[in-house]
C-alpha cells in the first residue's frame, strides 16, 4: 500500500499559482455546528484556510457575572452539550474548593461514575460521526442507541436528557435510585458488545484505515506549543491527562491507563477515543465495587445546598437557609481559584475571582475546543478538501463550546 | 505548589529580571505572580526557556478588570508538564491605556486567547499578527465583558422591562 | 441472534382524502391530493447550531426514527427543502445567514423552530443573541424546550405535516401571506 504522505509544501508542484476561493460554512452539512472557513485552493489541495468562529456566541462569561453561583451550572450545560455533566461536576467542584467543602467519598465516586458514563458519551458521538463522515452511516444509527442507553441514566438521576444540570454545589440532589443501578449495570454488560460491533465495523476497515492514516496529523511539539489537550494531545503522543496529573474527586483511587498514539493523526485520535470508553467502564466498575456504603449524597454545606423540604415546612433555620440559597444571598469567600477537570474533549479549566459578592466578579471558562481549534488551519493545509471535514470532525470541536 | 517554592521562583526572576515582581501570592495553593506591566514579556519568556522551571505550556490566557474598574488585566497560566507546577502570571495597566506585548511568539496559541481578550476587554497586544474582534461582529463598537456596558441589548425593543424587574 | 419470532406491527398507509370513488377512478380535489404529497415527504433542512442539534441527531437516529413520518431525506440544500428547522441559539452574527437560507428555500416552506433559544432567545438574554428566529423570518411553529426531547421535536413536525396537509393552494400568493413577507422585509 502506497502510504499518502500530506503534502506540506504546495508550491513545489504549483507551476501557475491560481488558486480559487472556497467558502466552507458556516451552515455546510459536512462541518457539523457552525465553523466558517474560507479556503485558498490549489484544485481540491488546500493552501490555506481562515476560520470565523462566533457564530454562537452567547456571552457565557458576561451572564456568568450577573448570575449566583448555583445558577451557573445551567449554563456549563450548555458549553460542551455532548458531555454536561463533567461541566456540571466540574464547576461545581470550582465553588466547593472556594466554600472549602469537604465531601464524602460516597458522593467523588458517584461524580466519577456520572463523569465517566459521559465521557463515553461525548466519545461515542465524535467517533460515530467520523465514520459518517468518511461514509459509514450504519456506525452512527448503531451507536446512538447506546447513546440512548446512557441518556435513560442521566434522566433516572436527574430528569434530563442532554442538558442535565446535574447535581448541587456539595453533592447530588438526591440519593440514586435503584432503577439507575440496574440501569448501569446492564448498561457495562451490554455495551462492550456494542462497542465491539462498532469497533469491527470501522477499527480494521481498510476503507476506513486509508481514509483517516496520516490524514490531519500534528506533531507533538506543535500539539504542545498550541496548548491541545485531551485526546487529541494524547493522540499526538503525550500522556497528559488531568485525572492523573491533578487528580480530582477521587480519581488517584482508581487505577487505569492513558492511551496515547503515536503521529497524532484522524485514525490515532479516534482510537485514543475507542480506547478511552473501555478504561471509562473500567473506572465506573472499580467505583461500583468500591463505593463505600456510608457517606450519604452530599456534604455538609448548609450555606449552599438546600435543605430537605420537610424541614423547610418546619424548621426555621432550615427555611432561613433555603431562602437565602434560592435568592442567591449567600456570601462566598473572596478569592481566586482555578479548577480544572479532564472534560470530554480537553482540559475544561474554571478561572474564578470571587469578591465575596453573591455573584462571581470574573469568571473565564478555559475551553479547549477554542483554544485547539486555531491550529486547524494549520493542519488542514496541503491537504484535501475532504481530508479537511473528516480531520475537523476527530478533532471533536463543539461549537457551543467553541464560542461560549 | 508550596510557599518555598514559590519563594525559590520569586528569587529566580527577580535575579534574572530585577524588579519585576510587584506581588507574590498563593491562593488556594495556586502561585500567583503579579508582575509590572513593562517586565510581563521578559518574565513570561524566562519562565518558558529557562531550564530550571521550563512552564512550556500556556494553559489559559484572559483578561479582566480590578475592582476600581479603572484598571485592566491579563492573567496567564502556565504549566510544567514534567514537574506538574502551575504558575498564574498576573499584570494589569490603566484602562485609558490598555497595551501589553503580545504572547504569540512565545506560543502559537496564545493567538486566539488574545484575540478573544481583546474582543472583551478591548486589550491591545502588541505584535499580534491579526489583532481583531474573534467572537463577536467586527462592526461592534463596545467592549462587551467591561463592567460599564451591560449584558442585555440596550436597542431592542421587543421585552418589556417592567415584566422583567429591570 | 435470537430466535425470537418478530413482532410486526399493522402498517397504517396515508389516509385518502374525500373524494368519489367508483370502478377505476377517484375524484378528489386537487389540492387534497397536493397537500398528501406534501405533508408525506417533508424534507427537512436541519440549521442545527447547538444543543438542540445534538437532540435533533438523537430524533434522527434509530430508536426515535424521524424517517417514520416521510423526513428520511434531509436537504442540506435550501434549494430542494420545504421545511427549515431551526435547532439552537442563533447569534447576531448568524441572523443573517439564517436568512438568506430562508430566502433561497422555494416555495411552499415552512419553519419549525425547536428549542427555547431559536424562539426566544431562551436564557441567553445577551448582547449577542437574537431573542427569537420569529425577528427576521416568519415561523409556523414553535417547540419549547430547552432542550426539548425528541418526541417533542417529532410533535412539532407533526405539526407542520398538518399545517402542509391543509394548506389551500392558493395560500402563498394570497395579499395577506404577502402582507406577511413585507413586514420581514421580504419579496
Amino acid at each position: 500500500m502506497a502510504k499518502k504522505e500530506p503534502i506540506k509544501n504546495t508550491e513545489d508542484f504549483v507551476e501557475e499559482k491560481e488558486y480559487s476561493i472556497l467558502n466552507l460554512g458556516p451552515t455546510h452539512p459536512a462541518t457539523h455546528g457552525i465553523f466558517q472557513n474560507v479556503l485558498k485552493m490549489d484544485g481540491e489541495i488546500i493552501h490555506e484556510a481562515t476560520p470565523t468562529v462566533g457564530y454562537i456566541h452567547r456571552a457565557f462569561e458576561k451572564l456568568a457575572e450577573r448570575r449566583p453561583y448555583a445558577q451557573i451550572t445551567t449554563l456549563t450545560d450548555r458549553l460542551n452539550y455532548c458531555s454536561s455533566p463533567i461541566n456540571n461536576m466540574g464547576w461545581h467542584m470550582t465553588v466547593e474548593k472556594l466554600i472549602g467543602a469537604k465531601l464524602p467519598k460516597r458522593v467523588e465516586y458517584m461524580r466519577v461514575i456520572v463523569m465517566e458514563l459521559s465521557r463515553i458519551a461525548d466519545h461515542l458521538i465524535c467517533n460515530s460521526v467520523i465514520g459518517v463522515d468518511t461514509g459509514a452511516m450504519t456506525g452512527f444509527l448503531y451507536i446512538f442507541q447506546w447513546r440512548e442507553k446512557i441518556y435513560d441514566i442521566f434522566e433516572s438521576i436527574c430528569g434530563a436528557r442532554l442538558t442535565t444540570n446535574m447535581g448541587r454545589i456539595g453533592g447530588f440532589e438526591r440519593e440514586w435510585p435503584q432503577k439507575t443501578w440496574d440501569l448501569i449495570d446492564s448498561f457495562l454488560k451490554n455495551y462492550p458488545k456494542g462497542l465491539q460491533e462498532f469497533a469491527n465495523l470501522l477499527e480494521r476497515n481498510k476503507i476506513f484505515m486509508d481514509r483517516t492514516i496520516n490524514c490531519g496529523p500534528i506533531s507533538a511539539e506543535m500539539a504542545l506549543s498550541y496548548s491541545f489537550t485531551g485526546p487529541n494531545l494524547r493522540a499526538a503522543g503525550v500522556d497528559y491527562d488531568v485525572r492523573v496529573a491533578t487528580p480530582y474527586s477521587s480519581y488517584e483511587d482508581f487505577n487505569f491507563t492513558v492511551p496515547i498514539g503515536t503521529s497524532g493523526d484522524t485514525y490515532d485520535r479516534f482510537m485514543v477515543r475507542q480506547e478511552e470508553m473501555y478504561q471509562s467502564m473500567e473506572i465506573i466498575k472499580q467505583a461500583i465495587k468500591n463505593m463505600p456504603k456510608e457517606g450519604g449524597f452530599h456534604a455538609d454545606v448548609p450555606d449552599f445546598y438546600l435543605p430537605p423540604k420537610q424541614e423547610v415546612y418546619n424548621n426555621m433555620e432550615a427555611l432561613i437557609y433555603h431562602f437565602k440559597i434560592v435568592m442567591g444571598e449567600t456570601d462566598v469567600p473572596k478569592g481566586e481559584i482555578y479548577h480544572s477537570v479532564e472534560g470530554g474533549n480537553g482540559e475544561l479549566g474554571f478561572y474564578l475571582q470571587s469578591d465575596g459578592g453573591r455573584t462571581p466578579f470574573r469568571l473565564h471558562f478555559r475551553r479547549p475546543c477554542f483554544i485547539y481549534y486555531q491550529a486547524y488551519p494549520e493542519m488542514i493545509k496541503g491537504s484535501m478538501l475532504s481530508d479537511a471535514i473528516i480531520t475537523m470532525s476527530s478533532m471533536n470541536v463543539i461549537a457551543g463550546e467553541l464560542d461560549a | 505548589m508550596s510557599q518555598d517554592l514559590l519563594n525559590k521562583l520569586t528569587e529566580s526572576i527577580n535575579q534574572n529580571i530585577s524588579g519585576a515582581i510587584e506581588k507574590a501570592e498563593l491562593p488556594y495553593d495556586f502561585a500567583t505572580i503579579t508582575i509590572h506591566k513593562e517586565h510581563i514579556h521578559e518574565v513570561l519568556e524566562f519562565l518558558k526557556n529557562d531550564k530550571n522551571w521550563n512552564f512550556h505550556f500556556l494553559t489559559d490566557l484572559t483578561g479582566f478588570q480590578t475592582a476600581d474598574e479603572k484598571q485592566l488585566g491579563v492573567v496567564y497560566h502556565l504549566h510544567n508538564m514534567m514537574t506538574n507546577i502551575r504558575v498564574r502570571i498576573k499584570t494589569h495597566f490603566d484602562i485609558n491605556k490598555p497595551e501589553i506585548p503580545t504572547a504569540t511568539n512565545l506560543w502559537p496559541g496564545a493567538n486566539w486567547m488574545e484575540r478573544e481578550t481583546f474582543d472583551f476587554y478591548g486589550i491591545k497586544f502588541k505584535g499580534h499578527p491579526n489583532l481583531k474582534r474573534i467572537l463577536n461582529v467586527d462592526e461592534m463598537d463596545i467592549f462587551p465583558l467591561r463592567k460599564e456596558y451591560p449584558l442585555e441589548d440596550q436597542q431592542r425593543e421587543d421585552k418589556d422591562n417592567k415584566m422583567f424587574g429591570r | 441472534m435470537s430466535n425470537k419470532p418478530i413482532k410486526r406491527t399493522k402498517l397504517e398507509m396515508a389516509k385518502s382524502p374525500q373524494g368519489i370513488e367508483g370502478p377505476g377512478f377517484f375524484a378528489a380535489k386537487l389540492e387534497d391530493v397536493i397537500g398528501l404529497a406534501r405533508a408525506n415527504s417533508l424534507w427537512p433542512l436541519p440549521f442545527a447550531t447547538s444543543c438542540c442539534g445534538i437532540e435533533f441527531m438523537a430524533t434522527m437516529a434509530s430508536d426515535y426514527d424521524l424517517a417514520r413520518f416521510g423526513s428520511e431525506r434531509l436537504s442540506f440544500s435550501p434549494r430542494q427543502a420545504d421545511m427549515l428547522m431551526v435547532m439552537g441559539t442563533i447569534a447576531k452574527k448568524m441572523g443573517p445567514i439564517l436568512r438568506q437560507v430562508y430566502e433561497q428555500m422555494a416555495e411552499p416552506r415552512w419553519v419549525l423552530s425547536v428549542g427555547a433559544c431559536a424562539s426566544s432567545g431562551g436564557i441567553f438574554d445577551t448582547y449577542s443573541v437574537l431573542q427569537g428566529i420569529d425577528r427576521i423570518i416568519p415561523v409556523d411553529v414553535y417547540v419549547p424546550g430547552c432542550p426539548p426531547r425528541p418526541e417533542q421535536i417529532i410533535e412539532g413536525l407533526l405539526k407542520i405535516k398538518e399545517l402542509a396537509k391543509n394548506e389551500s393552494l392558493r395560500r402563498r400568493n394570497s395579499p395577506e401571506y404577502k402582507k406577511l413577507m413585507n413586514s420581514y422585509g421580504i419579496e
